[in-house]
């Protein structure tokens, strides 16, 4: 099954993933900004959701790597944010997690849609070459990683980024699936 | 103008609870004309500071946040001034160094061979206040009055290399300059 983001189908699934647990999670966890590009995985599900919610402070930014130092900076008096793109931009922004979040060791958290990825495989199955790459490319950095591809993973979302912030280190949640808008 | 008596005049500005983000040699004289623990260092990658500065200003709103770019950089990132433009912290103040090259890098051109009009693309992009100088006496009646006015704000200057100072690379990237910059950020 492949449904589209936010299709009703998907609400009655019970792995459904829920944008509003997402949320919940990042707003548990004390994020105050996401800075963000658009990425077709989470538009409906997350950031359009997110774009409307009072609680949140959503930073619209140009380029990934933008977001990579604004998070950084932000996070020097603790405050937290989340940095969201696709996972196209992710590889356009590696220099800057290489820099900012691995020599640097800052807490840089990045939720990021792994555009292309088939629901029914692993990335490191995927026809696309970007999604197969990912995680590879992530270990081979040392960078903290976690998929978030059904309603159970939505549950850990909140301890990462905890950890991310307690650790200074950075943590890429890679978002398999799109988020229903619910 | 001399960009370290650019510094020299800005200096006289700048107020202890001010934070200031400086990239390459902007940062290098700054670290010899102003070394304070306030001053913001570790950018990481090239073209990033504007950005820095956005998350500062946005973080610490009850700071001014002075970003001491140069036009090479500023060029890698011209994007990051719609961001700043659209976010409009009124407490963001960016200043370019324009010196038609990449100093540190071998002082190669530029593209637009130090011709690119900062100071329209900042307006353009939303940048409350905007002003351009090419020379010391003009930057010295300006700076009071533009770093008293809502931000953001962008000064496009027009510079030549002052003193040779060094490049502590090392100092710069370390976790003793983050950790300076941390406690000097938290404790006052």
């Amino acid at each position: 099954m492949t449904g589209s983001p936010g299709a009703p189908a998907d609400i009655l699934r019970p792995d459904a993933l829920r944008g509003s647990e997402i949320i919940g999670e990042i707003k548990k966890a004390g994020v105050e900004f996401v800075v963000a590009l658009p990425d077709i995985v989470t538009s409906d599900g997350l950031l359009w959701p997110i774009s409307r919610d009072p609680e949140l402070r959503l930073l619209r930014i140009c380029r990934e790597d933008e977001g990579v130092a604004i998070c950084a900076a932000m996070s020097y008096n603790d405050t937290r944010a989340l940095l969201m793109m696709q996972q196209t931009g992710l590889m356009d922004s590696l220099n800057a997690v290489r820099a900012i979040g691995m020599d640097y060791l800052l807490p840089v958290v990045m939720m990021v849609g792994l555009q292309g990825k088939e629901e029914d495989l692993v990335p490191e199955e995927s026809a696309s070459y970007g999604v197969r790459i990912t995680r590879p490319v992530l270990d081979a950095m040392g960078v903290s990683h976690s998929m978030v591809s059904g309603q159970g993973d939505a549950v850990g979302i909140s301890r990462h980024i905890d950890r991310a912030y307690r650790q200074s280190r950075p943590h890429i949640f890679l978002i398999g699936k799109s988020p229903v808008a619910s | 103008m001399k960009r370290d008596l650019a510094l020299q005049v800005l200096k006289d500005e700048v107020e202890p609870r001010d934070i200031v983000v400086a990239v390459y040699q902007a940062l290098f004289d700054w670290m010899a004309i102003n070394p304070r623990d306030l001053n913001y260092m570790s950018t990481g990658a090239m073209g990033l500071g504007s950005s820095h500065g956005l998350g500062l200003a946005l973080a610490n709103p009850d700071r001014r946040v002075l970003v001491l770019d140069g036009d090479g950089s500023l060029l890698m990132s011209m994007g990051s001034l719609a961001t700043i433009g659209a976010a409009a912290p009124a407490n963001y103040y960016h200043f370019v160094f324009s010196n038609g090259v990449y100093e540190v890098n071998g002082s190669h051109p530029v593209p637009g061979g130090g011709s690119v009009d900062f100071a329209r693309i900042a307006q353009s992009c939303g940048y409350r206040s905007v002003m351009s100088s090419t020379s010391l006496n003009h930057f010295r009646d300006e700076i009071a009055g533009f770093v008293s006015r809502p931000g953001p704000a962008l000064a496009d200057l027009k510079v030549e290399p002052g003193e040779p100072y060094s490049r502590d690379y090392p100092y710069i990237h370390s976790a003793e300059a983050r950790a300076r910059f941390r406690s000097a950020l938290n404790s006052n």
